[in-house]
């Protein structure tokens, strides 16, 4: 079956339909990543997005039982050169067509989706609509124009938990703000033997230290983070509580709540090659990406310190309070996908527990 | 500025000359290397024996030394120069371990030279079996288990208690010289004495072998200050058991998920962090294909044959990168120069694939074993880019230029099923295609599983490549439409390959696609997946939607490159497409090239203004020619790969810039050639081009034995030989060549006699001879492995005019517009042309840098049209400077095990080396060494004459006893030498029983040999099984008596004395600047 991709400016690309049938409208981002898709598809941050992979062949290895960052997926297209429709990895339970049509997810393969890739670097990220029927493109074209953007959709509620719950651990307790969170920031806690007590967004400042936690993890999320300004309001009365730890819509969150302001990036950062500089150290790692909002270097307040920044473009990918155990960052210490190299973040945030409980 | 303080004067150690396991790859390495480092202000002083390079150019180190890569010439080169610091990691395993010989003897110490980047401990702890695996059992990496072991008594020991089969690998080795798999107790011992034999240190690793699982390769970077990246991973398609350098390699990885990826990525950081790396790195896994288990097989603490494709395929500088982290900087501080705007520390990601395909050399060695196992065979690689991995894989196959276009070999349709499925299971160069093969009878992707262990993603791939074509066929035959027709293309199916399939003609293909407006797209290489605007010039096609390769309105020229490095068009071809692109750039010019092989600098980001990775064949070629619309195309350079696409790009209407391809044919064409030669009256050995064998036994009789048959077309002399009589006559031609109307065979009077060759330059008016060359084995002994001398020493005055009469003459009637190439033999006196090639030879380079005449530069700008007048130089033979420069051929026969060391008319030689001197002998001695022939000083000489060398080797013998060596010889040969009054003990042959020629040879009683072909009498095999143990243990076997005469030279010259001052390149130049 055929199916369109089109582009608020009027780009039209015909190809292929897998996984479900439809139409979906989103903001077309890509990621630059080689391997991961199953992260990628099931990582609620992508919420509200239509997601192109550029590398070129999509589902090699499968879809596998373990690999999932949510228990479904919440990309609303998933823009391929080739889907591979006979994958081979030992672990393998299904195929990503199989996959994508039981998530409701619309697939489009044999697209050039470098062509697509430059066209979103060069005229920044845009919204778009996929869709498999037989339609006139031009109409499409039209309604992509139409679609909300990004900001302003409060994506946040329809990917995080509704519900506080708990996951088990034999250490100290830490409270997880869910905003969408990578099911690897849970398994990265619970490694160390935190024991994790999720909370929805809203949850506000009283209910959370009822909960007496050692520590607040402020977790990834989709959209924009001025979409959540409850939390941003319960995260400002946190600081200087506990010890926090952000990540990715958890770090913006910080900065907006301890007085700064966030930003729209181009096309944004999405993929697992993005170097990283601790300022601290002066070392780089190689980090897993993706955000399409960054914190305005500028507008952060002098008991805020910028302790990471992109090496390519020079963003802000990291937050600390000089005298507070607070701090974050842009990107994902929890990899997956994407190299483990900054896993160590964690072990920070656990020394400042272990910190703070010894006073 | 370099961090490390006092650093100011560096040695690079280059890696010699080209062997199997070790080509370009250290020249483009090195060449990156040394530009780096004058980057950052330091004198760089430049050792390599190499002259067929571009890193031993004038102008690519400050001083150059053209030496044999021993301790001993190096370390002159150190007391000579004294650098602050060595760089030991660019110049592959040669370099390294000169480097840590160097470091052990206390020289580097002594003479205060810091070793750079990579501390001396580290490389120790990768190189050294025991302490790697102790290492990596600290880090909790795992290792096989594994035993390291000086004897064979303890190998066969451990393989005992842990069961078969086991690999064997020699400590400190390149390209797994003397390893294997051994599956039983008998094949374990001969593989161990082979290895212990082969290892520098005499020690092998006897490890469980996890042949079958998925080999899996990681490029690694670090710095300084401890930052990590990864550049690249691969994946081979062979699983573990075959030498990664023999693998069929796709990066990026294909069948890990994200968990595997990362893990042994994790891995990888850790182990170049543990070992404390400053620079790059390879480490190779085996991964279990049913769980997470694997483990490290092998790291390289150097920049390797795998990182120069990585950097290839990433568009990363791993050579750059890696020199400047040698002199203190971080990754962080270095520019990416492919984007211009970030920096090396990144991780390059790839939205495309790319296929490496291996190049062995069983084409030239026929009677060659075809298995492949932990012993690499190849000689070179294609690289392949394109966005579907099956669009890579076909590229790749056609760019081998092996005669097939896709993965169908004709004589495997004839197999029986057994026989395929033999062919299948066993791992061999051919093994795709009797893959395809199976498919195409119905086999199952399964079944091929099992038998190869291939893949099945792989499988999977070729299995719909496969079922595609039969769709192709049945489409055709109603007439083929725009959807098939571009289906076929993303599919990277070639026109050729198209038209064999559905009847038609490769040009009726190209008209019908062009028809259809199918047209492939042209995308680039940019480290970064189109997330940053790249300013690198570096294009691989595709058929997809938007092109990237957007013409410029300069002036362009397209230069050919000369594909894969095989025996016969080596290294030499990449290193003249270079200085072509150069000039091309000094003229203003916007210099397009294309090539497809990784190793090269040619294929460097930043040599041409553009590149084109792409297979050199006519429609990849046109394609681009189409879209670029260049002024013309340059073919002289590029070996026969671009000689080859002259004709056709012509017919569509290209112009070959330079000697035109009438020339060309001219040349080529017996006949034109035979009447031009008469016309000019200058004399070659009789002979004719036979269309029959009838035609071929008459022209013998009538020119007289012997006669040298060989098919027209062909370079590096394959299948051409010197028979003796009608009777061999008949069996070379069934044996041989098929014989047709459309391939017919040369047929020429074999002259014995000393052979001469001269490249000139010529811009239609004047002929440039920048010198002469001797070759010292006589003619019949193919050029490419023959040493030759520069200056010709033997030459009248008379005889030299002769030559250069009949060059310029010869230059001046074929029109040449650049280089040409030919070939004399003096025989009686007389002199006769053999061959003229209108092209660049593979002494050019070597002849340029002796002689300091740019001789590629000036052919280029005279092919454009300028006049070597206006260029400064004038016609005629060029004096000498007064050095004598010797260039010695070497051969990877370790590495090959079947294949018969006697020199002939085929060309066998992978590689060369220089010696330069003030004195002939020292020079000889020079290049003696460099090709690896070991002197012995005393000892015992073993001599196998044939009856009709047996006078002649009266001398050699008899100074060799002169000069206090020993003489054993065979019963004729012992009779023959007795009866002259030498002194010999006579040796049992290897029928003969008792203790035979070979047990001595084993033995290490046998110090040198010389064994001349009886043709026709002696058993073939007991000569071959003589010459071949000779070189399995490493002692000189010469089987020329030219050659055993130049080694007697030597031999009195060592005796005489210290080799005087080394000559830096440069000033051999100078010499020359004060001349002109």
């Amino acid at each position: 079956m055929q199916a369109y991709l089109v582009l608020e400016d009027g780009t039209v690309f015909n190809g292929k339909a897998f996984g479900a049938t439809g139409e979906q409208w989103g903001e077309v981002v890509f990621n630059t990543g080689m391997t991961g898709y199953q992260e990628v598809l099931t990582d609620p941050s992508y919420c509200g997005q239509i997601v192109v992979m550029t590398y070129p062949l999509i589902g090699n290895y499968g879809i596998n039982k373990d690999d999932f960052e949510a228990k479904s997926s919440f990309v609303r297209g998933f823009v391929v050169k080739e889907e591979c429709n006979r994958p081979s990895n030992w672990r393998v339970s299904n195929k990503i067509d199989e996959f994508l049509a039981r998530e409701g997810v619309i697939g489009i393969s044999g697209i050039d989706t470098r062509a697509l890739t430059r066209r979103i670097r060069n005229h920044g990220t845009m919204r778009g609509i996929i869709n498999t029927g037989a339609v006139d493109p031009r109409e499409l074209v039209e309604k992509a124009k139409n679609c909300p953007h990004i900001s302003g959709q409060e994506l946040v509620p329809s990917v995080a938990t509704k519900e506080i719950y708990t996951v088990p651990g034999s250490g100290h307790r830490v409270v997880l703000m869910d905003f969408g969170a990578k099911a690897n920031i849970v398994r990265c806690l619970n490694n160390r033997d935190c024991e994790v007590v999720v909370v929805p967004p809203t949850t506000g400042v009283a209910e959370i230290l009822a909960l007496n936690p050692k520590g607040i993890m402020l977790s990834n999320g989709p959209g924009d983070p001025t979409d959540v300004p409850y939390a941003i309001e319960t995260v400002r009365n946190l600081i200087g509580k506990l010890p926090i730890f952000g990540i990715c819509l958890g770090h913006q969150i910080i900065g907006l709540a301890v007085g700064g302001k966030t930003y729209k990036l181009k096309f944004g950062h999405r993929g697992a090659n993005h170097p990283v500089k601790d300022l601290a150290s002066g070392r780089v790692y190689i980090t897993s990406q993706n955000h399409g909002f960054a914190v305005d270097k500028d507008s952060l307040p002098k008991e805020v310190e910028v302790s990471h920044i992109n090496l390519n473009d020079d963003t802000v990918e990291g937050l600390c309070y000089k005298n507070l155990p607070v701090f974050s960052v842009q990107y994902h210490p929890e990899a997956a996908p994407g190299p483990m190299d900054s896993e160590y973040l964690f072990d920070r945030f656990l020394a400042n527990i272990n910190q703070h409980v010894a006073q | 500025m370099p961090k490390k303080q006092g650093i100011k004067k560096v040695l690079v150690i280059g890696s010699g000359p080209i062997v199997i396991g070790q080509a370009a790859e250290f020249d483009y390495a090195g060449t990156q290397a040394c530009r780096a480092l004058r980057e950052e202000g330091l004198e760089v002083v430049l050792v390599n024996s190499n002259p067929a390079t571009i890193m031993t150019d004038a102008n690519m180190a400050d001083k150059i030394y053209i030496e044999p890569l021993t301790p001993q010439f190096v370390t002159r080169v150190i007391r000579q120069e004294k650098p602050d610091g060595l760089l030991p990691t660019l110049g592959g395993q040669v370099g390294l371990n000169i480097a840590l010989q160097l470091a052990e003897q206390g020289i580097l110490d002594e003479e205060g030279v810091t070793m750079l980047g990579t501390p001396l401990d580290a490389i120790r702890k990768a190189e050294d079996r025991e302490m790697f695996k102790l290492m990596m059992e600290q880090i909790g990496e795992p290792v096989p288990e594994s035993t390291i072991v000086c004897s064979v008594r303890e190998a066969l020991e451990f393989a005992d208690a842990i069961g078969y089969p086991v690999i064997v690998r020699p400590a400190y080795t390149l390209g797994g010289t003397g390893g294997g798999i051994a599956k039983s107790r008998d094949e374990l011992k001969a593989v161990a004495i082979r290895g212990l034999k082969h290892s520098l240190i005499g020690q092998i690793l006897v490890e469980r072998s996890v042949a079958g699982w998925k080999e899996i390769e990681y490029e690694v970077m670090r710095d300084s200050a401890d930052n990590c990246i990864t550049v690249c991973n691969m994946e081979n398609i062979d699983p573990v058991g075959v030498h990664t350098g023999d693998s069929i390699v796709v990066a990026p990885s294909q069948t890990l998920s994200d968990r595997e990826y990362q893990m042994l990525r994790s891995a990888s950081l850790k182990i170049i962090r543990a070992l404390g790396i400053e620079g790059g790195c390879n480490v190779q896994f085996a991964l279990d294909p049913h769980s997470f288990k694997y483990i490290v097989i092998e790291v390289n603490p150097r920049v390797s044959r795998s990182s120069a494709l990585a950097s290839k395929a990433t568009g990363y500088p791993i050579a750059k990168v890696a020199a400047k982290i040698a002199i203190g900087l971080t990754l962080d501080e270095i520019r990416n120069s492919v984007t211009g705007k970030t920096y090396a520390c990144f991780e390059p990601t790839l939205d495309y694939v790319v296929v490496k395909y291996p190049r062995w050399p069983f084409d030239k060695f026929t009677g060659a074993d075809r298995s492949l196992g932990t012993q690499m065979k190849a000689t070179g690689e294609v690289m392949s880019i394109d966005r579907t991995f099956e669009a890579a894989l076909m590229k790749a196959i056609r760019s081998l230029e092996v005669g097939i276009y896709g993965l169908q070999l004709p004589e495997m349709a004839g197999m029986s099923q057994e026989e395929l499925e033999n062919k299948v299971a066993k791992a061999e160069d051919q093994r795709l295609s009797a893959v395809a093969e199976f498919f195409r009878r119905g086999g199952q992707v399964r079944q091929v599983h099992e038998l190869s262990g291939i893949d099945v993603f792989f499988l999977d791939k070729i299995q719909e490549v496969v079922n595609f074509e039969r769709k192709l066929q049945q489409e055709a035959a109603k007439g083929m439409d725009k959807q098939t027709l571009l289906q076929a293309k993303k599919y990277g199916l070639s026109d050729k390959y198209i038209g064999m399939l559905t009847g038609l003609s490769e040009q009726q293909v190209r008209e019908s696609r062009q028809s259809f407006g199918i047209e492939p797209v042209y995308k680039m290489v940019d480290t970064c997946a189109a997330e940053f605007e790249a300013v690198t010039p570096y294009y691989y096609s595709c058929y997809e939607s938007e092109t990237e390769a957007i013409p410029t309105d300069r002036t362009k020229v397209v230069v050919l490159g000369s594909g894969p490095i095989r025996i016969g068009q080596g290294i030499e071809f990449d290193y003249c497409s270079v200085h072509s692109v150069w000039a091309l750039r000094e003229e203003g010019l916007e210099a397009i090239t294309i090539n497809n092989n990784p190793e090269t600098v040619s294929t460097d980001f930043d040599t041409a203004d553009r590149l084109y990775f792409e297979p050199l064949v006519v429609e990849d070629v046109l394609n681009i020619l189409e879209k670029e619309k260049p002024q013309g195309v340059i073919v002289q350079f590029g070996g026969q790969t671009a000689i080859n696409l002259a004709k056709p790009l012509e017919s569509a209407g290209y112009q070959i810039i330079g000697t035109s391809v009438d020339a060309i044919d001219i040349a080529e064409d017996r006949k034109r050639f035979d009447q031009l030669l008469t016309q000019l009256d200058i004399p070659k050995p009789p002979g004719r081009t036979a269309f029959s064998v009838k035609e071929a036994a008459g022209i013998a009789e009538e020119v007289g034995f012997p006669v040298l048959v060989r098919p027209s077309y062909v370079l590096g002399g394959r299948a051409m030989e010197i028979v003796y009589s009608q009777q061999e006559l008949l069996s070379y031609m069934e044996r041989a060549v098929k014989i047709t109307p459309e391939h017919p065979v040369l047929v020429d009077r074999y002259m014995v006699g000393r052979e001469f060759e001269v490249d000139a330059i010529c811009d239609g008016q004047e002929v440039l001879i920048p010198g002469i060359m001797e070759h010292i084995e006589r003619a019949g002994v193919h050029s490419g492995d023959s040493i030759a001398v520069y200056p010709a020493q033997t030459l009248t005055q008379t005889q030299k005019e002769q030559m250069v009469d009949y060059t310029e003459r010869l230059a001046l009637a074929l029109g040449v517009k650049g280089l040409v190439n030919i070939q004399y033999v003096l025989h009686e006196g007389q002199v006769y042309v053999i061959e003229v090639n209108p092209r660049s030879s593979r002494t050019v380079p070597y002849l340029s840098k002796v002689t300091g005449i740019p001789m590629v530069n000036l052919a280029t700008k005279c092919a454009l049209g300028r006049t070597l007048a206006e260029m400064g130089y004038r016609g005629g033979l060029v004096p000498d400077a007064g050095l004598v420069a010797v260039k010695a051929p070497v051969f990877s026969f370790g590495k090959l095990l079947d294949v018969d060391v006697s020199l002939g008319p085929e060309m066998k030689s992978t590689g060369e080396v220089l010696g330069v001197d003030g004195d002939f002998s020292v020079a000889l001695y020079k290049a003696l060494l460099a090709a690896g022939t070991e002197f012995p000083k005393q000892g015992t000489v073993l001599a196998t004459i044939a009856d009709r060398d047996k006078e002649e080797s009266l001398p050699v013998i008899q100074g060799l006893v002169e000069l206090g060596y020993k003489v054993c010889a065979t019963r004729g040969t012992a009779e023959f030498l007795k009866q002259h009054g030498i002194e010999v003990e006579a040796v049992n042959k290897v029928g003969e029983g008792g203790e035979t020629i070979v047990d001595l040879i084993k033995a290490n009683k046998i110090n040198l040999v010389i064994n001349t072909i009886n043709r026709g009498k002696e058993p073939q095999r007991d000569g071959f099984k003589i010459r071949r143990s000779a070189v399995e243990h490493g002692i000189p076997c010469l089987t020329s008596m030219d050659t055993a005469w130049a080694m007697l030279e030597v031999l009195y010259g060592i005796q005489e004395g210290e080799v005087p001052d080394l000559i830096p390149l440069q000033n051999y130049i100078d010499k020359r600047q004060e001349l002109k």
